[in-house]
């Protein structure tokens, strides 16, 4: 055991001990799962199955939320620049906002509470009524079967989300932009040409990827190392949700930091 | 048939995705250049290029009509050489005409703008610009101003 300070600090210093001790064995989860993931890639067919229950699935409530994102973008954005007389950027502002940042940003969150949550307890579920270790007892390894198509379909998954978050956003900018508040359209594309580059989009394309395997990886570890009740299952659906929350944050950060 | 089902709403969303990373990677980026990069080159020749870009947009009477392809300095003769990219559907830009940077407003980025001159001949491919204006360093601008350096 590590030897701890007295009183207040004692009880902050063991929670960063666990915080450490989780993050290493989250690390050694992630290779786990690298280490049997040829096993899921040669069943494409569970793969595709994992593909259509977090992609597919969460597709409607992406779409909707990205729609009511880009009005919402269209509307600040058209009041912010009316005020510098600058009316026909909005298409730039929008589409470098919905790219770089919200899309891929706001995707991981609904997906971790869409796409994230449904794993996290159906790993958690099987823990619990001892599903997993039934497998092991058949020489079936959990992880190749279980965890690695799931977190690879998710890793697929959200990319794909994210770009049609990003489209359908800059469409509901459009929407309220040139349709309602009047702004040229001619203006509302070219500016958005004349701005926008490819590294932008790139920059969206990596942060979704790295952000798929950031939510799949915390979905999945939680699951699978939940407590085997039903309040240990309960918990570990939340901790998905805020975990992922928290990481999302601060990686879109760093990434930004990296990138620009 | 619920199998089927599935399989088809899986690839949908997998075409879907792709079908908007092309549409996010074409439409809103500028790339339609890279892909009519036929147009004509011509150079031209400045003393001072401070802070124009390849890429930068070519203007005639504030119409884009190409961009700048490169910049590069001359070893020899000490100036900047620009090389700028025309589409071909503006074949009829006189020979004598002027190239100057200008700024995009007071502080925003260089782009070229070209007045028109009156020659019969037009520019082509290799032709070179020879009336140029160079690019306006504010610096030089405001000491100039303030230290009376102009006469």
């Amino acid at each position: 055991m590590v030897a701890e300070p007295p009183g207040f600090f004692a009880g902050l210093f063991r929670s960063l001990v666990r915080g450490i001790a989780k993050l290493g064995a989250a690390v050694l989860f992630l290779g786990d799962i690298l280490r049997s993931s040829p096993y899921a890639l040669r069943r494409p067919r569970l793969l595709a199955e994992q593909v259509h229950n977090t992609g597919v699935l969460s597709l409607v409530i992406i779409m909707t939320s990205a729609f009511f994102v880009g009005m919402v973008l269209g509307l600040q954005g058209f009041d912010a620049l009316a005020r510098l007389r600058q009316e026909d950027l909005l298409g730039a502002v929008v589409a470098l906002t919905l790219l770089k940042e919200l899309g891929p940003v706001v995707t991981a969150l609904l997906f971790a509470g869409r796409a994230g949550t449904a794993i996290a307890s159906e790993i958690g579920l099987m823990r619990a009524t001892d599903q997993l270790s039934a497998m092991e007892v058949m020489a079936v390894n959990p992880v190749g079967r279980i965890v690695a198509p799931r977190f690879i379909g998710g890793v697929i998954a959200l990319p794909l989300l994210a770009a049609i978050f990003s489209c359908i956003g800059i469409f509901g900018a459009w929407f309220i932009g040139v349709a309602v508040l009047g702004v040229d359209n001619g203006a509302f594309w070219t500016q958005m040409q004349e701005f926008v580059s490819t590294e932008d989009v790139r920059e969206g394309v990596v942060k979704s990827i790295v952000f798929g395997i950031a939510a799949s990886l915390i979905a999945t570890f939680e699951g699978y190392n939940c407590p085997p009740t039903a309040e240990g299952v309960g918990m570990a659906t939340t901790r998905t949700v805020v975990t992922t929350a928290i990481v999302v944050l601060i990686l879109t950060y760093i990434i930004t930091a990296l990138l620009l | 048939m619920q199998v089927q089902a599935r399989e088809i709403g899986t690839g949908l969303f997998v075409f879907l995705g792709f079908a908007a990373l092309l549409f996010l990677a074409t439409q809103t980026t500028g790339l339609d250049e890279f892909f009519e990069d036929s147009g004509y080159s011509v150079t031209a020749r400045f003393t001072e290029v401070a802070g124009l870009r390849p890429r930068a947009p070519v203007t005639m009477a504030g119409v884009t009509i190409g961009r700048v392809e490169s910049i590069r300095f001359d070893r020899y003769r000490l100036d900047a050489v620009v090389t700028l990219r025309i589409r071909s559907e503006y074949d009829t830009i006189p020979e004598d005409s002027t190239a100057s940077i200008l700024t995009a407003g007071l502080l925003g980025s260089k782009y070229i703008g070209l007045t028109p001159g009156g020659a019969d001949e037009s520019l082509e491919e290799g032709s070179e610009i020879f009336l140029t204006q160079s690019a306006v360093v504010l610096e030089q601008l405001v000491s100039r101003f303030l230290f009376g350096g102009g006469e």
